[in-house]
């Protein structure tokens, strides 16, 4: 993908998430996972706001601290700061991640969730679904579906941290480029 | 990615490691304002925290600490009195490596003990203050606090008031602010200042009015009236007139943050308007504890094996 | 002959000899020095080597009676014996003390059916090492002690240290004085300074030893007696030194091989092994002791041979026993760290592990000449010693040097006429 179907892609998934909740936007709240989920999270608001004239509060998670591998990595992690400013009990939490693959970061997000209250519902929105689930989880609004395979990585650049908007698909041997 | 396995002094980390332990520790503040304070990340782990000195507020901060990464943890405190010389300490350490805990935390009136027993296991040994020579946990816990008020350590002074000679709390402390630039400043009188510690890049003066000018921090330390016993004072009375801080000494320097280990001696090292002001960062440094030790649990959790 | 000794190189400081020679023992005594080929029983090929006279230790802690699990008479002299030791003095700080003629004949009697090497008592100068009362020194010394010291402490009355100094000397020994002001000292651990500083440990300040050896000297001014002072360790205790001996005061002084070698900063890894008495000092202290050497004002070296049980070592630093051994080790370091680093010569080395401690004590030892005691040590400047704590003769294993490569080593013993040690085994 290039800037300007991401810039689409956000357009349409604003308007799917203001369509399925019509009836509670009030209720909503987008919460973004670190690191990619963050700046979409803010995209996402800012366009929600250009539509429908209403500010959707956002949210960081860091999901380190719940990871189910923090035994076996390599070189561990550094932790961020969870932000959650808001209070998240009968709320509408719609999670935002770059890359929906194996769904274990979604996992983690949904327990830290419930340890901060008990929303309403939670969703989820991705900019990129690559299939290859390990764990039951479906995204509610996906930007685009990338089918891949295991030799596949799938990165997403944004602007915000990575001075350009661009999805890519590397193969792990050759690094050789997709757009 | 912390290089040694125990943290038992701030001599022996670098700049990188004590920034990591801080940054991390911002991470961990918000958990302790959740409604549930607790994240899983050190669940099944055991902690035990072996205590050989009396202490309530270090054993509960880490005891928190630990609690809130869900970690199970063991409280021992051993009655000095009944402790043979040496022997028993290896034997406790064995018989804990035998039942597979995760992490010690050990206090103790002898300098060197946590440096002796982490060569006798393999898992993390943490420092919660060895005699007079290191506190790190509580160091870092300081840093923390100052780095929240003032974070550019280049041209800070600090000063440190008090019992320099027997505090593991001011080697620490200087060890930890000297390596990040600020500039330190002992203030004490001749007997409680350690020889040669100018050769850690310290200055020191005896006069708390002199020491107190231009400095953003005072940080006092506890002074224990065995002390007075031992000659190196003349009286309570006579240390809390030159060095105890109130409102009058105070007066020309307004902007000066406030700092305590904990616990004080009210009217010997502070009064309590003083430690009760808004230029007081003590509630703060107890606050931080905990996030602070769950950062340090945490980065040596992944240097142990179990 | 019963041995003679082939093609070595004898160095006799006393008489300042240095030549390859063969040397003849017979009857526990040398008989022959010169460059013939006698008949004996036994020849012992020295070439390559270096012959010495039996090193003479004045400080040692045998600890029998009363510890026998740290060392016996019997384990200390084979120590003493693969250290090149063929005469030991051992120090009264034992349980009993040696404070009278009983304990005194004791050692001599054990000595001489376990021990494998000459043994020499020290009587101590007070009842008890007390500190108030004087022992009954003239019949530890007609029954065989050499010298009198309270070591292990000092003798902290001055008016009663002055009593022992006036009273011993009629009897012709030294009195040797352990110099540490306890109210100085309190319970210091390691030297006041740089590392008591980081390690939060309690000091010990060089002025705790200073102010008793300004005290030694002047109580010797005023008693015209024999003072020997054991284990210097300050650059300002050799000043004061070298003043009382430019008076012309009887006074000698000793050093330890780990205060020639180890500074304050070998205590930095908590290593009880470097916990000793007095402390390992500063690097100006260690610099002002081996000038000391070069210049003379330093006599002898000697081991101060402390052993310890593993419990008394493997515990807080605080905790722990002060003291290391050192006879295995004493004359490797003095090699290494004295004539290979510091250009010593190799004659004021071994005169000072030699016949100048024999000659405070008065014994007629480490000397080679003919008549004289065949009490020999072989040397291999050219074979490594490399410290293992684990192959250490002494019972204890007490020592900071575990690991160390020095250079020269023992390779033969020889004790009134008999080969007591060779080649790294125990001929006895």
């Amino acid at each position: 993908m290039d800037e300007i179907e991401i810039k689409r892609t956000i357009s349409r998934l604003s308007h799917e998430i203001l369509e399925k909740n019509s009836k509670d936007i009030d209720k909503l709240a987008l919460i973004g996972i670190r690191k990619k989920g963050v700046p979409l999270a803010y995209r996402l608001q800012k366009k929600i706001n250009e539509i429908e004239k209403v500010e959707i509060p956002v949210g960081i998670i860091d999901i380190t601290l719940y990871r189910d591998d923090i035994n076996n990595l390599k070189t561990p992690h550094v932790v961020h700061e969870t932000e959650i400013l808001l209070d998240v009990n009968d709320k509408k939490i719609i999670l935002v991640d770059d890359v929906l693959y194996t769904g274990r970061t979604v996992r983690c997000a949904i327990d830290e969730l419930i340890d901060f209250g008990r929303p309403k519902a939670i969703q989820l929105v991705v900019l990129i679904d690559r299939g290859h689930r390990e764990i039951p989880i479906k995204a509610d609004f996906i930007g685009k579906n990338l089918p891949t395979s295991y030799q596949e990585i799938v990165k997403v650049y944004l602007s915000e941290v990575d001075e350009m908007d661009k999805v890519v698909i590397y193969e792990r041997e050759n690094n050789h480029a997709q757009e | 990615m912390l290089k040694s396995k125990d943290l038992i002094s701030i001599q022996s980390l670098s700049v990188e490691e004590i920034n990591l332990i801080l940054d991390t520790a911002k991470s961990f503040k918000e958990i302790s304002d959740r409604a549930i304070k607790k994240v899983p990340v050190l669940r099944g782990k055991t902690v035990v925290n072996l205590f050989y000195e009396p202490s309530t507020r270090t054993r509960i901060s880490f005891e928190l600490a630990a609690k809130r990464l869900s970690a199970d943890l063991i409280n021992v405190s051993v009655n000095t009195s009944s402790v043979v010389k040496g022997e028993s300490l290896k034997d406790t350490i064995k018989t804990l490596e035998s039942m597979q805990v995760s992490m010690v935390i050990i206090r103790h009136s002898e300098a060197g003990v946590p440096t002796l027993i982490s060569r006798w296991v393999d898992f993390p040994i943490i420092n919660a203050g060895d005699g007079s020579h290191a506190h790190p946990t509580q160091a870092l816990i300081d840093m923390f606090t100052v780095r929240e008020k003032r974070p550019n350590f280049k041209d800070l002074k600090v000063v440190i008031v008090g019992d320099i000679l027997h505090s593991r709390v001011a080697r620490s402390n200087i060890w930890g602010f000297t390596k990040l630039g600020a500039k330190v400043v002992l203030c004490g009188p001749p007997t409680l200042i350690p020889k040669e510690v100018e050769q850690l890049g310290v200055s020191v003066t005896y006069h708390l009015e002199e020491a107190i000018l231009e400095a953003d921090i005072v940080m006092l330390l506890r002074v224990q009236s065995e002390r007075q016993k031992a000659n190196y004072f003349p009286s309570i009375r006579e240390y809390s007139r030159l060095y105890g801080l109130n409102v009058d000494k105070l007066k020309h320097n307004r902007e000066i943050l406030i700092m305590h280990p904990g616990p004080m001696n009210r009217d010997v090292e502070v009064i309590p308007e003083v430690a009760e002001s808004p230029s007081s960062l003590i509630n703060e440094q107890v606050t931080n504890g905990i996030a602070v030790r769950m950062a340090v649990l945490y980065l040596l959790a992944q240097k142990s094996k179990k | 002959m019963d041995i003679l000794i082939k093609s070595g190189r004898l160095i006799n400081p006393k008489n300042n000899f240095d030549e390859q020679v063969n040397i003849g023992l017979k009857n526990g005594q040398i008989k022959y020095i010169g460059n013939k080929m006698i008949k004996a029983r036994e020849i012992v090929d020295a070439t390559g080597l270096v012959v010495v006279p039996g090193l003479v230790d004045l400080h040692t802690h045998l600890r029998e009676p009363g510890r026998e699990d740290k060392e016996t008479i019997k384990t200390g002299t084979r120590a003493a014996a693969k250290g090149g030791f063929t005469t030991i003095l051992c120090m009264p700080n034992t349980f009993p003390v040696v404070d009278h003629g009983t304990l005194v004949e004791f050692i001599i009697l054990k000595a001489r059916r376990e021990g494998i090497i000459n043994v020499f008592p020290i009587g101590a100068a007070t009842r008890r090492q007390e500190g108030k009362e004087l022992a009954e020194i003239g019949e530890m010394i007609k029954l065989g002690a050499i010298a009198i010291s309270d070591d292990g402490a000092p003798v902290m009355d001055s008016g009663l240290m002055r009593r022992i100094m006036d009273y011993t000397k009629m009897f012709k020994v030294p009195v040797i004085s352990h110099c540490e002001d306890l109210t100085l000292s309190q319970d210091g651990v390691i030297n006041e300074g740089i590392a008591s500083t980081i390690l939060g440990l309690k000091g010990i300040p060089a002025a705790s030893e200073e102010i008793m050896i300004a005290r030694e000297i002047a109580l010797c001014r005023t008693t015209d007696s024999q003072v020997h002072i054991a284990h210097v360790s300050t650059k300002g205790s050799l000043e004061l030194i070298k003043k009382a001996k430019e008076e012309g005061l009887k006074i000698t002084c000793e050093v330890t091989p780990h205060h020639f070698t180890l500074t304050e900063e070998a205590v930095f890894s908590f290593d009880t092994n470097t916990k000793i008495k007095p402390p390992l000092r500063t690097k100006e202290d260690v610099k002002a002791i081996k000038d000391g050497i070069k210049e003379g004002i330093i006599d002898i070296i000697a081991t101060d041979h402390a052993p310890h049980t593993k419990a008394e070592k493997e515990c807080e630093y605080g905790q722990a026993s002060f003291g290391i051994v050192g006879l295995e080790t004493a004359l490797s370091l003095a090699l290494t760290e004295l004539v290979e680093k510091e250009g010593i010569s190799l004659n004021k080395v071994i005169a000072m592990l030699t016949h100048r401690p024999a000659e405070i004590v008065n014994l007629d030892k480490g000397n080679i000449e003919v008549g004289k005691d065949a009490d020999i040590t072989i040397i291999d400047l050219n074979k490594d010693f490399i410290v293992d704590v684990n192959q250490l003769a002494s019972k204890s294993k007490n020592s900071p040097f575990h690991g160390w490569r020095l250079k020269g080593s023992v390779w033969a013993t020889i004790v009134k006429g008999k080969i007591v040690f060779r080649e790294n085994s125990f001929k006895v």
